[in-house]
């Protein structure tokens, strides 16, 4: 565990040293959110009654998007594993003492938390000052903010799992840049970074509910403005456990079919 | 005019090798160009869904949000795809690979021009041009010569305004290489709030999207006119107008290099 | 002929701290440090002179190569190459030069290297015919022969190196600048560079200026070194100024470093 709190440090300090990047990397954040947010508005003076969701909920689901972009966004790969598994550099991995799953899990959570938590901050702070309904509004109860910080780490885990899985699946295809771009702009449509969901028709919005990509951000940014009812609730952080057990489940087999193939094959 | 013909023989030079370069890698080409398809899909998908919801944004149908898009996607494809050199600059300063171009006896946008060229943006306008197809037989709109001068005029000041923001950020590189995430809202989310029609974002945006960087220039104003909002024929040369950002790219693109060579950075 | 006359470079950089605590000061207040690359430098090189230009990493050796290449323009002192300024007249004065980066490849990755010099003739708009017997005869002298039909990336480091260094000649330059050319060659490869850069030295007159920490580059080819260290010029001299009875060269450099205390 100390190992991985000492990467954590490393990877945050780093972070900290290049701080016009991340200056510059928040004000990113910061303008594409404001973006998002006068699309939301247009299409809600156009016609509001069509609006799945309020219109406060909706910037705030947008900010809080942006704030934690680092814990969810799909393209935030690890290219360092990407490296070790293409050049082979991952037979000197093998040879340490410690499980490879999980010391790749731990390196991906760290790298993505360390990059979030230097940026969510400034980006939550201006939100939460803006006028209603532009603004980061509160969350609709302490029991939802606590549920929304449940779901957050539930969600995190999920992202990071289901990363795992595609690193692992590397091993077994010709063309890993071919999976990757696949995955990825997979996983930014169905998780609900392009438009959130309940902007989905109603019976393609049930069908993404039940996928694996909903566990992800969907769950938390929502809860938080209290935009799903309380059996919603239940059912979405149920289904998060499960697929979130069952991703990392799968992962954790393929990587040790992965490692069985790369002892007997040599890499 | 020797130099200019001598300067567009080493460009064709330079776009021909860059071309038996990609031909090495046939796969990698192949799948880039479906990742560049797949990415905007996403885009379009969004478009759609919103409109499975909404019948109008701001007075414009979803056909005619399509039609703005694929202009849109196509300018900024093709100056990806023609000035992609200035868009990785920050890898040619970090390598000191731009030494190298300095100690060649040639106008440096030329070399930095030549050194990529990026065919796989194909994927993308390849998408851009069915989304096009789709916008202008549903959208009604009675295609004229004027009509079809201004997209063609669209998508060249598009690419030069596009061009431009790739020159500013290359220009950056020479100053930092730290900061340069800002530029991705002025390029990338041109491109991905560029989908719909400036107009949509509010009044503001759009004074800052005529004067400052000319986004609106090559994308609402000309659109208004091909859709029959406008008929003042003025709206046809507005497109070419936005030509003028390029003076302030490359002007910072001078000082960028004099910067560099004072302080070897 | 280069002239350097009190020529001083400074930069100014970005001190980046280790540390948690260091790098959280830092968020709020930067510290910037003053490096003089080059202090009052001067010297003379005349035509056809090979110089070994030899320091430690971090003395001023790649300053003063970008400095006589034009790449850098120097904050006083003045610089002539062959009657031009170069920073100022750069286009004009880098027609003459040829630069070899030992480093970096100026060939492209994955194409015939033919490919790549007749990309240069068109950078440096070649005539066919001074193209055609230049090719020639770097191919005769360097041995590229099959060479030049295959891609970059499958030449090994020396026969990269050979054809890095036809690259740079292709336009016949009248100075060569060679920065660490025979760096991860094999013993053959070596010699064959070292070799090549004599033949070319006597045959065409070319000067050229060497920077290299491989001490038998500077025993075969430098009839003359110029020693560097924290931005000055230490020594100006010939090999048998330094040399101090029968100690080999490495030797006899490392002492010497040491005497001027820049060994790092």
């Amino acid at each position: 565990m100390k190992k991985y709190l000492s990467f954590f440090r490393l990877r945050f300090v780093l972070g900290l040293q290049y701080r016009v990047a991340a200056l510059a990397g928040i004000a990113t954040q910061f303008a594409w959110g404001f973006m998002e947010i006068m699309i939301f508005t247009a299409f809600y003076r156009a016609d509001a009654d069509a609006f799945p969701m309020s219109l406060s909920a909706t910037s705030s689901y947008i900010w809080l998007q942006q704030a934690f972009l680092a814990l969810f966004a799909a393209w935030m790969m690890d290219n360092e594993i990407f490296d070790s598994i293409i050049n082979g550099g991952i037979a000197y991995e093998l040879c340490r003492p410690i499980d490879i799953y999980n010391m790749w899990f731990c390196r991906n959570a760290a790298n993505r938390l360390a990059r979030a938590v230097l940026r969510c901050m400034p980006i939550l702070l201006v939100a939460a000052f803006l006028p209603e309904p532009y603004g980061l509004a509160a969350p609709a109860s302490a029991g939802h903010f606590l549920l929304f910080l449940v779901t957050l780490v539930l969600g995190f885990a999920m992202t990071v799992s289901f990363c795992m899985l595609i690193y692992v699946m590397t091993f077994f295809t010709i063309s890993p840049q071919g999976l990757r771009i696949l995955f990825t702009s997979a996983l930014e449509f169905l998780t609900g970074g392009v438009i959130p969901l309940p902007f989905f028709p109603d019976n393609v919005r049930q069908v993404m509910e039940l996928l694996p990509f909903a566990a992800m951000q969907n769950v938390a940014l929502r809860i938080y403005s209290g935009s799903m009812s309380g059996s919603e609730m239940l059912k979405a952080v149920t289904l998060q456990l499960f697929w979130l057990t069952a991703v990392t489940a799968a992962g954790k087999m393929l990587c040790r079919m992965a490692v069985r193939r790369v002892v007997v094959q040599g890499g | 005019m020797r130099n200019l013909s001598s300067a567009i023989k080493l460009y064709r030079h330079y776009i021909s090798i860059n071309i038996r370069s990609m031909m090495q890698y046939k796969t990698s080409f192949f799948l880039t160009a479906m990742g560049q398809f797949l990415v905007s899909f996403n885009v379009f998908l969004g478009i759609f869904f919103m409109f499975k919801r909404f019948s109008a944004v701001d007075g414009f149908f979803y056909s005619e949000v399509l039609l703005c898009y694929s202009i849109v996607l196509l300018e900024f494809s093709l100056a990806e795809m023609f000035v992609r050199g200035f868009d990785t600059f920050s890898g040619m300063v970090r390598t000191g690979e731009f030494d190298r171009v300095l100690v060649r006896p040639r106008n440096e946008i030329l070399q930095v021009l030549g050194s990529k060229f990026e065919l796989t943006r194909i994927g993308r306008m390849l998408q851009a041009v069915v989304m096009f197809i789709y916008g202008i037989t549903r959208s009604g709109v009675a295609w004229t010569f004027p009509k079809i001068l201004t997209v063609v005029f669209m998508l060249a000041g598009g690419t030069a305004v596009f061009s431009g923001l790739f020159i500013i950020y290359a220009a950056l590189c020479f100053f930092t290489l730290d900061g340069l995430e800002f530029m991705n809202i002025f390029t990338d989310g041109a491109r991905e709030f560029g989908k719909y029609p400036v107009g949509v974002y509010g009044e503001k945006m759009l004074l800052f999207a005529t004067f400052f960087v000319p986004y609106a220039l090559i994308q609402y104003y000309p659109l208004l006119f091909i859709l029959g909002r406008r008929t003042a024929p003025f709206y046809i040369l507005l497109p070419l107008a936005a030509f003028w950002f390029l003076i302030p790219a490359l002007a910072l693109w001078k000082f960028g290099v004099r910067h560099y060579t004072s302080s070897g950075s | 002929m280069i002239t350097m006359e009190h020529v001083c470079k400074s930069y100014r950089i970005a001190k980046r701290n280790a540390g948690f605590r260091e790098a959280c000061r830092s968020l709020f207040h930067r510290e910037t440090e003053e490096i003089q690359a080059l202090k009052d430098v001067s010297f003379t090189i005349r035509d056809g002179e090979m110089v070994g230009y030899i320091g430690p990493n971090g003395a001023g050796k790649s300053s003063t190569i970008k400095i006589l290449s034009g790449i850098l323009t120097p904050d006083s002192g003045t610089v002539l190459v062959d009657g031009r300024v170069p920073h100022r007249d750069r286009i004009a004065h880098v027609k003459e030069i040829g630069v070899v980066f030992g480093q970096r490849s100026q060939l492209w990755w994955d194409v015939p290297v033919i490919d790549s010099f007749e990309l240069l003739k068109d950078i440096y708009t070649i005539p066919d015919n001074i193209y055609k017997k230049n090719l020639e005869e770097l191919t005769e002298l360097l041995n590229l022969g099959e060479l030049l039909r295959s891609p970059t990336r499958q030449l090994s480091l020396g026969q990269r190196m050979r054809c890095e260094i036809a690259a740079s000649l292709l336009h016949s330059p009248r100075i060569l600048f060679l920065d660490e050319p025979t760096i991860g060659l094999d013993a053959v490869s070596k010699l064959a560079v070292r070799e090549f850069i004599r033949r070319q030295n006597q045959l065409h007159k070319t000067t050229v200026i060497l920077t290299t920490h491989d001490m038998q580059d500077i025993e075969a080819l430098a009839s003359r070194i110029i020693l560097i260290g924290k931005g000055h010029i230490l020594m100006d001299g010939t090999l048998e100024d330094i040399r101090r009875g029968g100690e080999n060269i490495d030797e006899t450099v490392a002492e010497l470093y040491r005497s001027y205390d820049i060994a790092n």
